[in-house]
């Protein structure tokens, strides 16, 4: 009985997402296998070798896997899987992308974005954005699964040592090609790794004002984040945004400013250990979930914020 | 060249659904059904590939009972040709639903096949990928521009962190995310027309696809409640409350 976790990278680090990735395969197995599958990407295998509970490391190095293309690496996968009862990854675009053409290869069912587990076939996952959470059992026999990182601790990624195996095999399927990235470079953590992360929302009123939140981030070492009424109204792009269709996160301290509430973005930051809304409508939904709310005219609290801290 | 537009019918993006009282299921007496939003940015971007010449005829296709024949007449009025429905009771899951859209596809020979990245009930993010991978296309999920120009198509997608363009052979798979168009509203003269298109029915059984759900749902329950806090009336009272009671910053 063995898992194989499929390691969220970028070819230059190993992405911590991995880390909470490893500690649910933790809860169905005993033994755990990582895929690095990459380009020039031997440094990503020496950090996933440090992961404790991991025996072995398959390291796949070679440009068809270079930019991700989930056409060769879901037949990659597919082909090494004999050997195991269970396939994770975490529920990142990545992740998302490449797992259910291992799940139809396979002709099993995929199990998308898990929040916990009952049993080695039974799981807990969000549905309706976050409005009900279904238990589902899999009778699959091979369970592709991804999985809802903030659901699980990270693994300890120092104290291991396991063995690295190189892999010769390589498949280019040749119907798709990588054209290019636009990867927004920043200072700032990511926003699924953030410790601390202040978001906003339509009551920012424009992308400029975005700015306001920026000295507070710098200050507090925290992501800057977006409702979907931000996204959708063009004030930041879409990789800022938090919630069911955006990103998953549960940052210590998370920061709502001129953000309402709704439930899809609630789903995607309501994990968060410590949660401040600011909002100038007291009756806004935020105010339910959050820890401290403060009801005030963003435009005045966000500078006084910004220079007690 | 042929587009296959893929749709689902779901709870309207506005309703808060309930798990039932005995936790079977989401209780969905008496409530609003929509076409998932996902799927409308579909219907849109095919719509914008035919009036701007690349298109000529799109297909929408659902697989439900025959209530789902409302989603379709709404894609018939946004701009759709034709419309078919594979009827079936059975709650299929994503593997299942991608049996039989492939089943079409072999019979439509589509070009480029566009689907919502997820559906609004079951949030799995998995038909577009499977059905790519029962017929061996390739897949641009998440897509914020569509371009196709010599049997490619070149999309830019949302992923983690930025955008990424790739180029894809045709035919293809494109799932859409939410900033690809803003969909447009039928007009009224588009929905009295769209009663009269051609919209086919095929039972699913006479397909001979196996589509029974590999997946059990046991119970549906809500949410852990997170507990509402205080209130707090100024910036330095909350600065107070973060430093020396939250203790998350210094």
């Amino acid at each position: 009985m063995t898992a194989l976790v499929i390691a969220e990278h970028n070819n230059e680090e190993l992405k911590p997402v991995t880390l909470n990735t490893v500690t649910a395969a933790q809860a169905l197995d005993q033994d755990i296998h990582i895929l690095v599958a990459g380009f020039s990407c031997s440094n990503i295998a020496e950090s996933a070798s440090k992961i404790n509970g991991v025996s072995k490391v398959l390291l796949v190095d070679s440009t068809e896997y270079e930019n991700f293309l989930a056409e060769n690496i879901s037949v990659l996968i597919s082909n090494i899987s004999g050997d195991y009862d269970y396939i994770l990854a975490p529920t990142t675009t990545n992740g998302k992308n490449v797992m259910p053409r291992v799940a139809a290869l396979l002709d099993v069912c995929q199990i998308s974005d898990i929040s916990a587990i009952d049993s080695s076939d039974t799981f807990q996952r969000p549905i309706y954005a976050g409005n009900c959470i279904a238990t589902v059992q899999s009778n699959d026999s091979k369970k592709v699964i991804t999985v809802r990182t903030t659901g699980f601790d990270p693994a300890n990624g120092e104290s291991g040592s396991a063995e690295i195996i190189t892999l010769t095999e390589v498949n280019d399927a040749g119907i798709s090609q990588f054209v290019k990235e636009e990867i927004a470079q920043s200072d700032r953590p990511e926003l699924t790794a953030a410790d601390v992360i202040i978001s906003g929302g339509r009551g920012m009123q424009n992308g400029e004002n975005f700015s306001l939140l920026e000295g507070i981030a710098d200050k507090l070492g925290a992501a800057i984040g977006a409702s979907r009424a931000a996204v959708d109204s063009g004030f930041v792009p879409n990789d800022y945004q938090v919630g069911q269709t955006g990103k998953i996160v549960a940052p210590d301290l998370y920061i709502a400013v001129g953000i309402s509430g709704a439930i899809q973005h609630l789903a995607g930051m309501k994990d968060s250990k410590v949660i401040v809304a600011i909002n100038k409508d007291e009756d806004a939904p935020i105010f339910q979930v959050a820890d401290y709310g403060l009801v005030a005219d963003l435009f005045e609290a966000m500078p006084e914020l910004e220079s007690k801290i | 060249m042929k587009v296959l537009v893929p749709i689902k019918r779901v709870v309207d993006y506005n309703v808060k659904v309930r798990p039932k009282s005995d936790e079977s299921g989401v209780d969905l007496n008496n409530v609003k059904m929509a076409m998932n939003p996902f799927c409308e940015i579909a219907v849109e971007e095919a719509v914008k590939l035919k009036e701007a010449g690349s298109a000529d005829e799109i297909i929408a296709v659902t697989i439900g009972t025959s209530a789902s024949q409302e989603q379709l007449r709404t894609a018939l009025a946004l701009g759709a040709d034709r419309a078919i429905l594979i009827e079936t009771d059975v709650e299929a899951d994503p593997l299942g639903i991608s049996k039989l859209l492939k089943a079409i596809v072999e019979k439509e020979s589509p070009d480029l096949i566009i689907l919502g990245k997820q559906a609004i009930d079951g949030d799995n993010n998995q038909t577009g990928q499977m059905l790519g991978a029962l017929l061996g296309y390739p897949q641009a999920t998440f897509a914020s521009e569509v371009n196709l120009e010599d049997g490619k198509a070149i999309v830019t997608r949302e992923i983690d962190g930025g955008l990424q363009t790739i180029s894809i052979n045709m035919p293809a798979i494109v799932t859409t995310d939410l900033r690809l168009n803003e969909p447009r509203y039928a007009s009224l003269p588009n929905i009295m027309k769209a009663k009269s298109k051609p919209l086919d029915v095929i039972a699913a059984a006479d397909l001979g696809i196996d589509i029974a759900p590999r997946m059990t749902t046991l119970k549906v329950s809500l949410p852990a409640q997170r507990e509402a806090g205080i209130m707090v009336e100024t910036v330095d009272e909350l600065l107070d409350k973060l430093k020396n009671e939250a203790k998350v910053i210094s």
